[in-house]
């Protein structure tokens, strides 16, 4: 731990960055005539957020591994590539957001979204628990009022309440796990914290669990996932699909780091709790997820199955695990992304989220419906799409450490998961609209979600193609872990 | 270096789909005769390989091996991090990254064949076809450019990528162009059915790669990995019954005809032709290659399973009153004959199923083309309702006939020499399963002659009289093209038998035979 160093300051650029930006949306906002806000903010927010992501890469990039800050900050490798995510997740969601009513023309939606982003990147590289729990906060904050921005609509306004509540009630939970953390070790330093659990320890275990909660609530693991489909069919679509992505990889990136970096001597005893957490949450959110009539409640329960997969990974604890983790949210944010843009472009225009409402889309829309079988194949898990790869890398890595069995029940739910977006597909693909010419419906891509979708489309296929550089990032991630 | 031509074959239908598909939806034309050029390139390049493989070296040949970067994964890595300890932690992880590896031996090459020549055949079968031509081409030459990759992959990871590859597109061809009352329904069972085998397969698989600690999913260095016998014993069902859903092994066959039903022609074509030969074969690369022993202590299940393919897949054939269901449980009675010469594990048993893969794939073909030409004109597939169809199409009947008599296994056309070894072979095993299979012999031929009789002489309904135009240029074509095949192979049994010999004694060195 060393004091202050100049250089220290890359260790946060993007996050500078981030809030420079922010800053620069709100003093530019009140200049901008309101015909003009939507475009203007919406281009700023997602340049200035390529601007980041560019500059980030360039200069900020990590050697090796230090803690910075006093110990607040760890730069490594692992956080730098969660950061460049969140980074990306935002500023597709800012492309999102410009054409939904009542978000896209206000600046405070822009300016929420990147103190998010921020908070994300600071949990990805937190290694003190204060500083883990403020990024938490700093996060979750901006998203309440994200869920709830819709202030005309009872569902969103329920949504952004609920998020609220279980949010608060968990984290406080999880707080508690923490100062008792601090109360047996008398250190609040993560990789501090590890001397003090040398052996096992039924309080150390409490203690897992306590901790847990916060992080359970914040990838929706069961039994912390029914908030989820509630939220995510209030919320503005974009910011669900914020939720379902850049919010999951962040509670993933801290889940990561404090069970391999606090508790490696429980490993044994945590490993087979997440296994038992994973089985249930793959198994609940697939089975759950074939009875859903409104497809944003479906890509929910699909989100909470994902979150049981990539799971999977950290119950390995081996640097395959992790680093398949890492892979694993990679693929998925550019998955899940696409899917949720795909569903704010259909809504925005057909004005309906019922799957019902998909019929005759592959005439409406022949590339949209290319984009979601893209999309909605790569969360099945097909080939030559990312999740195919993700899928095959998290349980390799089960398999690597023995967990057959979990992986039997991962390619089982994978099985059911088919299902259920073919069932999507079909209406996509198959139905037509009863009496109606489809091609006199058609879906206009306005600019914003044509760049947008194209990029993740792309991006889907790149992950599941070449996909040995992206392992290459995940490894390098994993390592600062192991 | 030589001619990458494996590649070539493997990526030249994907490329062609996506050329299809930049051509505008309106122009047919030109997307058939792009979709036919392709094909016929195609079938050339697969006749070279063929043609070319060298029976005398055996093994494999045509050998490619491009890494799929795993060293960009290195020097990227090395590149942020700086630091070289955790290399060695690191190569255990790169190899992961599996590779592009293609060969043939003589047991892929006929199939990689066969593939070329049920694609030509199926591009003319369909030309025809009106509604979206552009799409239909596109996935149907996803789907093929997914099958030459199995057939030419050697490595595990690579394989199981192009399995999946041509699984997926079969659902939609299926449930977009497909029988109206029931494409639905076989569209999703089939793809339910073929995914849960292979994720089966493929835990088996990831097993398999963590075991041999070898660190690769280079197939013929697990060849090599010497598993312990009970490891085997483990894993082989697991593996091999997986793939052999695809093959329509019994009690997981149950897709397969309602899959055929549902299906376009070309698409049956493909199905029945192709793709189940993508399952027996998988299995037989994947599971019988790569663990041997446990090959060998599992045959009887597979001889027993086979078995009742092969009768009770005759005898239901036999009650069937739709044409196409005759078809589609023939050929549930005749891939269990395929692997019933695996589990025979003898050199004569395994040379048949390697011919009978090709022949059942050639005959299979044939048979849903002629299917799919009489329903086109008499848009019923009742038997009972048909009849007098030889007057209005004689060269189809003709064909079909040719067809059932390599169904049959008669002397001079292909099914001879492929089921004969296969009966050969049984025979040495177990003669009493032997006696037992030949049952089907005489249930094929009752139905196949019944069907004959039925749809094509006979005196012709009255409400067809007139109505019933002749078959197009392109049809003769390919029916004339696929009995040539047929008889070619049954007059020169040495066109192919020498080829699947060399890949069956490799074979049985893994085997541990001579």
């Amino acid at each position: 731990m060393t004091a202050f160093v100049p250089s220290n300051i890359l260790a946060i650029l993007p996050e500078i960055l981030l809030l420079s930006l922010g800053v620069l949306v709100l003093v530019l906002d009140p200049f901008w005539k309101e015909e003009n806000r939507r475009l203007n903010l919406g281009w700023l927010t997602a340049g200035g957020l390529l601007v980041v992501l560019a500059v980030s890469l360039a200069l900020a990039r990590p050697s090796a591994p230090v803690l910075v800050f006093g110990g607040m900050l760890r730069y490594d490798l692992l956080g730098f590539a969660f950061k460049m995510l969140f980074i990306f997740g935002a500023a597709i969601t800012a492309l999102f957001m410009m054409d939904v009513e009542q978000v896209g023309r206000r600046a405070e939606a822009y300016l929420l979204l990147l103190v998010a982003a921020l908070g994300m990147s600071l949990m990805a590289s937190a290694a003190d628990l204060v500083m883990l729990y403020l990024a938490i906060e700093t996060t979750s904050i901006p998203l309440y009022i994200l869920a709830g921005f819709l202030t005309g609509d009872e569902r969103s306004t329920e949504s952004g309440f609920k998020y609220l509540l279980f949010g608060a009630l968990t984290s406080a939970v999880m707080l508690y796990g923490f100062s008792l953390l601090y109360g047996f070790s008398g250190e609040t330093s993560l990789y501090a914290l590890a001397a003090s659990f040398p052996t096992f320890s039924l309080l150390a275990l409490g203690t897992i669990f306590l901790v847990l909660v916060g992080l359970s609530f914040k990838v929706s693991l069961f039994p912390f996932h029914f908030w989820a489909p509630d939220v995510y069919e209030g919320a503005p679509t974009p910011v669900a699909g914020f939720l379902s992505t850049a919010s999951k990889a962040a509670g993933f990136a801290v889940i990561l780091r404090l069970f391999t970096v606090v508790f490696p001597s429980l490993s044994a005893n945590w490993s087979l709790i997440l296994a038992v957490l994973a089985t249930l949450t793959m198994t609940v959110g697939n089975l759950i997820a074939l009875a859903q009539k409104n497809i944003k409640r479906l890509l929910a329960y699909s989100s909470i199955a994902h979150a049981g997969y990539a799971m999977i990974g950290v119950v390995a604890f081996s640097q395959l695990g992790a680093a398949s983790t890492v892979f694993y949210l990679i693929a998925y944010i550019l998955t899940n992304l696409a899917a949720f843009g795909i569903v704010t472009a259909f809504g925005h225009v057909a004005g309906s989220d019922d799957v019902k409402a998909y019929y005759g889309l592959s005439r409406r829309a022949p590339t949209l419906a290319l984009m979601m079988m893209v999309a909605f194949l790569s969360l099945a898990g097909m080939p030559p799409f990312g999740g195919f790869v993700a899928k095959v890398f998290v349980f390799a890595a089960a398999i690597e450490q023995g967990w057959v069995w979990l992986a039997v029940v991962g390619v089982l739910n994978s099985i059911i998961g088919l299902y259920y977006y073919m069932t999507v597909l079909k209406y996509v693909y198959l139905y037509r609209m009863e009496g109606e010419e489809e091609e006199k419906h058609p879906i206009p891509l306005s600019r914003p979600y044509a760049i947008a979708l194209t990029v993740l489309t792309i991006g889907i296929i790149a992950v599941g193609v070449i996909f040995a550089p992206w392992f290459g990032i995940a490894t390098g991630a994993a390592m600062n872990l192991f | 270096m030589q001619f990458p031509i494996l590649s070539v074959i493997v990526f030249t239908p994907m490329a062609a789909a996506m050329l299809i598909l930049l051509i505008k939806s309106e122009r047919k034309n030109e997307i058939r005769v792009t979709a036919l050029a392709a094909a016929s390139l195609a079938l050339l390049l697969s006749l070279w390989v063929y043609f070319s493989y060298d029976k005398a070296a055996a093994g494999y040949q045509f050998v490619e091996k491009y890494n799929w970067m795993p060293m960009l994964g290195i020097s990227l890595h090395l590149g942020v991090d700086g630091m070289s300890a955790p290399l060695v932690l690191l190569t255990g992880v790169v190899m992961f990254t599996g590779s592009l590896h293609f060969g043939v031996d003589g047991m892929s090459a006929p199939l990689v064949l066969l593939t070329g020549v049920v694609m030509f055949t199926g591009v003319l079968i369909s030309w025809g076809l009106d509604d979206r031509p552009r799409e239909f081409f596109a996935f149907l030459f996803i789907l093929a450019s997914g099958v030459f990759g199995v057939f030419a992959s050697l490595d595990l990871f690579m394989l199981f990528f192009f399995y999946e590859i041509a699984v997926f597109p079969m659902y939609l061809l299926i449930s977009i162009w497909g029988w109206i009352k029931t494409r639905e329904y076989a569209a999703m069972k089939l793809t339910l059915y073929l995914f849960i085998g292979s994720v089966v397969s493929l835990i088996g698989a990831l097993v398999m790669y963590w075991q041999s600690g070898l660190h690769t999913f280079d197939m013929l260095a697990l060849e090599q990995a010497a598993f312990s016998p009970g490891f085997q014993k483990l894993w082989f069902p697991f593996v091999f019954f997986g793939f052999a859903v695809l093959g329509g092994i019994f009690p997981f066959h149950n897709w397969s005809p309602d899959g055929h039903v549902a299906a376009p022609t070309a698409v049956s074509m493909f199905h029945a032709g192709v793709l189940m030969k993508l399952g027996a074969f998988a299995a037989l690369r994947v599971g019988i290659m790569l663990l041997p022993e446990g090959a060998k202590s599992w045959s009887w299940l597979i001889m027993g399973l086979a078995l009742v393919n092969i009768v009770y897949g005759a005898f239901i054939a036999m009650v069937q009153t739709d044409f196409k269901y005759v078809i589609g449980f023939s050929s549930v009675s005749h891939m269990g004959l395929v692997m019933m010469g695996f589990s025979t594990l003898t050199r004569v048993g395994l040379t048949g199923a390697g011919v009978q893969m090709f022949s059942h794939g050639v005959m299979t073909a044939l048979f849903f083309a002629a299917v799919g030409m009489v329903y086109d004109r008499a848009h019923t597939r009742d038997i009972p309702r048909l009849g007098g169809m030889v007057k209005p199409m004689p060269l189809v009947a003709v064909a079909f006939i040719i067809g059932g008599l390599v169904s049959m296994g008669m002397p001079g056309f292909s099914g001879f020499v492929a089921e004969f070894p296969i009966f050969m072979g049984i025979w040495q095993v177990r003669p009493l399963v032997a006696i037992i299979a030949a049952i089907s012999i005489i249930v094929t031929a009752a139905y196949i002659m019944l069907v004959i009789r039925r749809v094509f002489f006979g005196s012709m309904p009255a409400e067809f009289e007139g109505h019933i135009g002749p078959v197009a240029v392109q049809d003769k074509v390919a029916l004339v093209f696929l009995c040539v095949i047929m008889i070619g192979l049954g007059l020169f049994p040495s066109l192919m038998v020498p080829w699947v010999q060399t890949g069956v004694q490799h074979l049985l060195s893994l085997l541990g035979g001579a």
